[in-house]
């Protein structure tokens, strides 16, 4: 349950201004709310980096027509992002943000999907078969002087006509997904990165606020498929939260459990990619090879390799079936030793390390500010995990180490996460010849009805802090539920680090930060 | 000479399904009669062709991933001739569509497929290029590849598993090789029959609305 | 031993013999052509599957299998889809470059190909400065690459032709430099006579340490010259989707593909000439009786089996090793490759003049 301080709009920014002065540097997330008769409005979750305090602000805006609210981009770098996808999907214009475009949908997009007035009818938006033309010019506005709203003032070039502009994607082979960047190159140095996202925005959120509880679920496994269970987690540990349900010890163990084999499965495939990405291929299969067994034992217990739909409200879909501590023990075990395999082919490779140490580095100072959580911000020297921050299921009772490194570089990302894999490991050998007998699932009413409130849960996904916010007006179905995404920050960040690379850079850090597009776009 | 069913190494005809949609492009052929020396040729042809199909690298969501597991070492289908997977869109025979296809992405698709040579398949892998899948009622998600590209080898799944995958890649070997390549009647898109007008697709058939 | 120059002496004066002088010269050079060119064909096949199992095999996959024994007409498949494949028109190439750029590279390699002594006689130019032909005749390939790049109308292309055309040049010029030091160990530029001079003792065993650092820099200009892993940077995958040949389809694709592959054979082939001892048996002094078993093994069977191992050693580094960015492809030749190989050449003239060889 948030406690969630409304603040009024003449005084928002000097309030957030304070807020940050006081050492709230990370806005954890930032939601755009319809309340439809109490106009439209943004919630926003910030921490205190050190303290791990967190607070809850809001700000509401009447106005539906052309809704306009102070920027805080200057103040968190990440919200420059989260404002234009707030003002994608509510119409809500920040004044004094650099850069208010569309972030997720076609720029000749009609209205606001995510308000609750949209009209979805196709004759509006159909399916267009002609590419969006560039934006090239972006609307700016300017705080006036007394704080009040202002006008459009300026126009900004974004790229400049007589700049060599070369396109990246969506359809590339090195951006994991259907990311698009467009860069302006100068010689093979980059001077400026344009990403453009939405080409798999499938508007999760919108859906999930027509589906009941139970329904919401299917989604989750869909948008960061490599943390399918962590997701599942999450949302399911949200409704527990908001429904004041206790699952069993042994639910928590199969929880953690799962959520650490796919915290490996994840890294591993990172390490895959980076490999392919930098044009090793033989280390890319040796990745998958490895990949292939974990995902064995994933399938036996839930019966999926990739969306394993295997967390329910309650509990878990099914018991784990008995083979599996053995099994999970033999393939821990086995791993270890091909860890060994990775740093001798691939990591301890001169021409690797010549290619990703001191590339892209991401200062502490920006990693918090770009909200880059995960692997990323710990390889920035951020203790970031939020199994250690906020501790859930079974991690504050294991003994493991969270990895930190602070070169911020292309070379410790990857250590970063070739570390965690041990230290999962190092997880799940404890947990998993102690997993107590009981029900693998609380019996749930066939309705779920969540009291009125705003509820938030966070779990740590395989790139970051995986969030959900619910907010319930006491339906069936929620009023809002909002993802944090765990790539969205990433992408905010590899914009501003891979100015002044060069292409084949770029490729690299694109593949260090690990981001996967599903999840950013939702 | 008449055209013969598919022969797929070491799996029996009978053990696919839907071999009925190839009987029916067989005897669409057969009606016609071909010499020996063209039938001959057209049967080594499609033997190279339906030998070496290089898939363009087209993933978006979640197949993509198994589409990369079928790559790896596991499942290899570099071992059935689908050796590598082009980049480029020109070098590449099919097109395997692995994942959701937004309204942002259709254009694109669209524009990959256009740029590919002739002769050039689809195949659809995933509830969601198939149909939409889970999210079939979004506001932004196409319901179907096959509203905006000819489709030939329906893959379902979500995601399907890689065994699937390569099940559905046979199956399209066994179409290529049904196929008449000398004449050009198999030829999907006739030189410059690029639409004028941008097509306009819904996803539910509505009554079109003129201001657009 | 088979000796082809008397095979070649007696066909010709069978052709002579037959025809008018101008029409026998002119028989003759078809019929080379002709053998060359199905030569080059042959390698580019057997070299392509070489590629895919040797990969497979370090990959822990299996490769190419099902069609045919063992996939062995996976190739052939390969070369009657891409025949058949549109030939796309771009808009707004410059065409007459665009068809040309291929054929450039081809040509090149096929020329090269051409002066490779394959046994003793095997070799269609032979001639007093072969080693210079060869060098020249292989450098001209880089200009159908950038044609390519430049005539495609492609952002991508462009780049990895430009690349391309840096890396090129640059490796272009510690290939010399090796090859030269072998000149000067064995002071002679005639291929064959390089070849004979062999046959006491390979030159990488003669020029010792000179000869074994000359090799080591051979190997590595040479796999930045046929533009693989790790110095693959003008069609990236990664980067710039197919680099250079992005708007290739069918067989313009193809010629790329097989030139690649045959730059590779010409990279062995001249490693295995210069250092390997060519076509020579393995000859050690003192074991009377292991060469003259030796001698009874062909030469042509010596020289390719001493170039697929080159080859072999060549993919190997390839599908270990990462890409490299292209700074540091510059970097490494400029700054290290460049000057040891200078001063290699000045160490192995000082071995010569002072009769420090083996």
């Amino acid at each position: 349950m948030m406690d969630i301080e409304y603040i009024d709009i003449k005084s928002f920014r000097q309030t957030m201004l304070d807020r940050r002065a006081a050492g709230m540097d990370f806005l954890r997330e930032m939601i755009g709310m319809d309340w439809e008769a109490e106009g439209l409005g943004v919630i926003y979750i910030l921490e205190n980096s050190a303290t791990h305090d967190v607070e809850e602000l809001a700000v509401r805006i009447t106005e539906r027509d052309r809704p306009q609210i102070p920027t805080v981009s200057d103040i968190w770098q990440i919200a420059e992002m989260y404002e234009r996808e707030v003002y994608d999907f509510y119409g809500i214009e920040f004044a004094g943000h650099p850069d208010m475009r569309r972030l997720f949908l076609r720029n000749d997009w009609v209205g606001f999907p995510l308000r609750k007035d949209y009209d979805p009818s196709e004759t509006i938006n159909p399916v267009r078969l002609e590419s969006e033309k560039n934006e090239e010019i972006v609307r700016e506005y300017d705080i006036a002087e007394d704080k009040q709203l202002a006008e459009l003032v300026e126009k900004m070039k974004i790229l400049h006509y007589d700049q060599f502009v070369i396109n990246i994607g969506p359809q590339h082979p090195a951006t994991h997904g259907v990311l698009r960047f467009r860069l302006s190159l100068e010689g093979e140095v980059l001077r400026k990165v344009d990403i453009h996202c939405g080409y798999i925005h499938r508007g999760i959120e919108k859906m999930c606020e027509s589906r009941t509880y139970p329904q919401t679920l299917a989604f989750t496994d869909r948008l960061d498929y490599l943390s399918a269970h962590q997701n599942r987690h999450a949302l399911c540990m949200c409704i527990e939260k908001a429904m004041g349900l206790e699952v069993t010890g042994r639910v928590q163990y199969i929880r953690t459990i799962m959520d650490e084999l796919q915290r490996i499965d994840s890294h591993l495939l990172m390490f895959s990619c980076m490999a392919m990405d930098m044009g090793a291929i033989t280390s890319f299969i040796y990745g998958f090879r490895d990949r292939e067994k974990l995902l064995d034992i994933m399938e036996e217990v839930t019966g999926g390799r990739l969306i394993q739909n295997y967390n329910v409200i309650g509990g878990v879909q099914a018991d784990i079936t008995p083979g599996f501590a053995a099994k999970v023990k033999e393939y821990c075990n086995d791993q270890k030793k091909r860890l060994k395999e990775y740093y001798d082919v691939f990591v301890n490779n001169i021409i690797f390390r010549n290619r990703s140490i001191g590339v892209g580095i991401l200062s502490r100072e920006d990693a918090i500010s770009f909200g880059t959580t995960g692997g990323t911000g710990r390889a920035s020297g951020w203790a970031c995990d939020v199994r250690k921050r906020h501790p859930y299921a079974l991690y504050d009772k294991v003994e493991f180490k969270e990895i930190i490194h602070t070169g911020g570089d292309c070379y410790d990302r990857l250590l970063v996460r070739l570390e965690e894999i041990v230290e999962s490991i190092h997880i799940i050998e404890q947990l998993i010849d102690n997993i107590p007998e009981g029900d693998f699932k609380t019996k749930t009413k066939p309705i779920i009805k969540l009291p009125e409130g705003r509820f938030y849960a966070a779990v740590e996904g395989s790139r970051g802090e995986f969030g959900v916010f619910i907010e319930s007006h006491g339906e069936k179905t929620p009023y809002r539920l909002k993802f944090r995404p765990m790539g969205l920050p990433l992408i905010a960040a590899a914009q501003n680090i891979m100015k002044g690379h060069k292409v084949a850079d770029m490729i690299t850090i694109g593949a260090s930060l690990d981001y996967v597009i599903p999840d950013i776009d939702r | 000479m008449e055209m013969k069913k598919p022969v797929i190494k070491s799996i029996p005809y009978e053990e696919f399904k839907d071999n009925e949609t190839l009987e029916a492009l067989i005897a669409e052929i057969n009606k016609e009669r071909t010499n020996v020396v063209v039938g001959k040729l057209d049967d080594l042809i499609n033997w190279g062709r339906s030998n070496s199909l290089w898939s363009l690298t087209f993933a978006t969501s979640c197949c993509g991933i198994e589409f990369m597991s079928v790559g790896a070492a596991r499942y290899d289908f570099a071992r059935f001739g689908f050796e590598v997977t082009r980049n480029s869109p020109r070098q590449a025979d099919l097109i395997m569509c692995a994942g959701t296809i937004t309204h942002k992405m259709a254009p694109v698709l669209k524009r990959l497929y256009d740029q590919m040579a002739e002769p050039k398949y689809v195949v659809a892998v995933g509830g969601c290029a198939i149909s939409g899948g889970p999210f079939k009622d979004s506001y932004h998600v196409l319901n179907g590849i096959d509203k905006i590209v000819p489709v030939d080898v329906y893959i379902p799944g979500c995601p399907p598993r890689p065994e699937a995958i390569l099940y559905g890649m046979m199956q399209l070997q066994r179409k290529v090789k049904v196929e008449k390549f000398l004449g050009g009647k198999n030829r999907h898109q006739k030189r410059g029959e690029l639409p004028a007008e941008p097509i306009i697709v819904t996803n539910h058939p509505v009554k079109e609305d003129k201001e657009q | 031993m088979i000796d082809f120059t008397s095979i070649n002496a007696s066909i010709e004066s069978y052709l002579q013999s037959v025809l008018p002088a101008q029409v026998a010269t002119l028989v003759e050079c078809a019929l080379i052509a002709v053998c060359a060119i199905a030569a080059y064909l042959v390698f580019a096949i057997v070299m392509i599957y070489m590629e895919r199992k040797v990969c497979a095999a370090f990959q822990c996959r299996i490769g190419p299998d099902r069609v045919g024994f063992l996939g062995l007409l996976q190739v052939f498949a390969d070369v009657f889809k891409m025949l058949i494949k549109e030939i796309i028109d771009i808009k707004d190439s410059d065409r007459a470059l665009y068809t040309l750029a291929p054929f450039l590279v081809v040509m090149s390699s096929l020329i090269t190909f051409s002066c490779l002594p394959f046994d003793n006689g095997l070799q269609v130019l032979d001639f007093n400065i072969g080693v210079f032909f060869i060098m020249a005749a292989s450098s001209f390939g880089v200009l159908g690459i950038l044609l390519a790049g430049w005539s495609s109308n492609n952002k991508f292309s462009m780049i990895g032709a430009i690349r391309s055309g840096g890396q090129m040049i640059s490796y272009e010029l510690s290939m010399s430099l090796c090859i030269l030091t072998l000149v000067v160990l064995s002071g002679t530029m005639r291929v064959s006579e390089i070849v004979e001079m062999q046959r006491e003792g390979w030159f990488i065993v003669r020029g010792h340490i000179p000869a074994i650092i000359a090799f080591l820099i051979y190997l590595i200009a040479g796999n930045a010259e046929t533009n693989r892993a790790p110095f693959d940077l003008p069609e990236a995958e990664s980067e710039l989707t197919a680099g250079f040949h992005t708007e290739y389809s069918g067989m313009g694709f193809g010629l790329f593909y097989v030139a690649e592959f045959m730059n590779l054979f010409i990279i062995a082939g001249i490693a295995t000439t210069l250092f390997l001892g060519g076509w020579t048996p393995l000859y050690i002094p003192g074991l009377d009786g292991f060469n003259a078993a030796m001698e009874w093994i062909p030469g042509i069977v010596w020289f390719l089996g001493k170039v697929f191992f080159v080859i072999w050693l060549l993919m190997w580094v390839r599908w270990t090793f990462p890409r490299l960015r292209i700074d540091q492809v510059l970097v490494l030749e400029w700054k290290y490759l460049v000057p040891i190989g200078l001063l290699n050449l000045l160490i192995m003239t000082v071995c010569v003049v002072m009769g420090w060889t083996l």
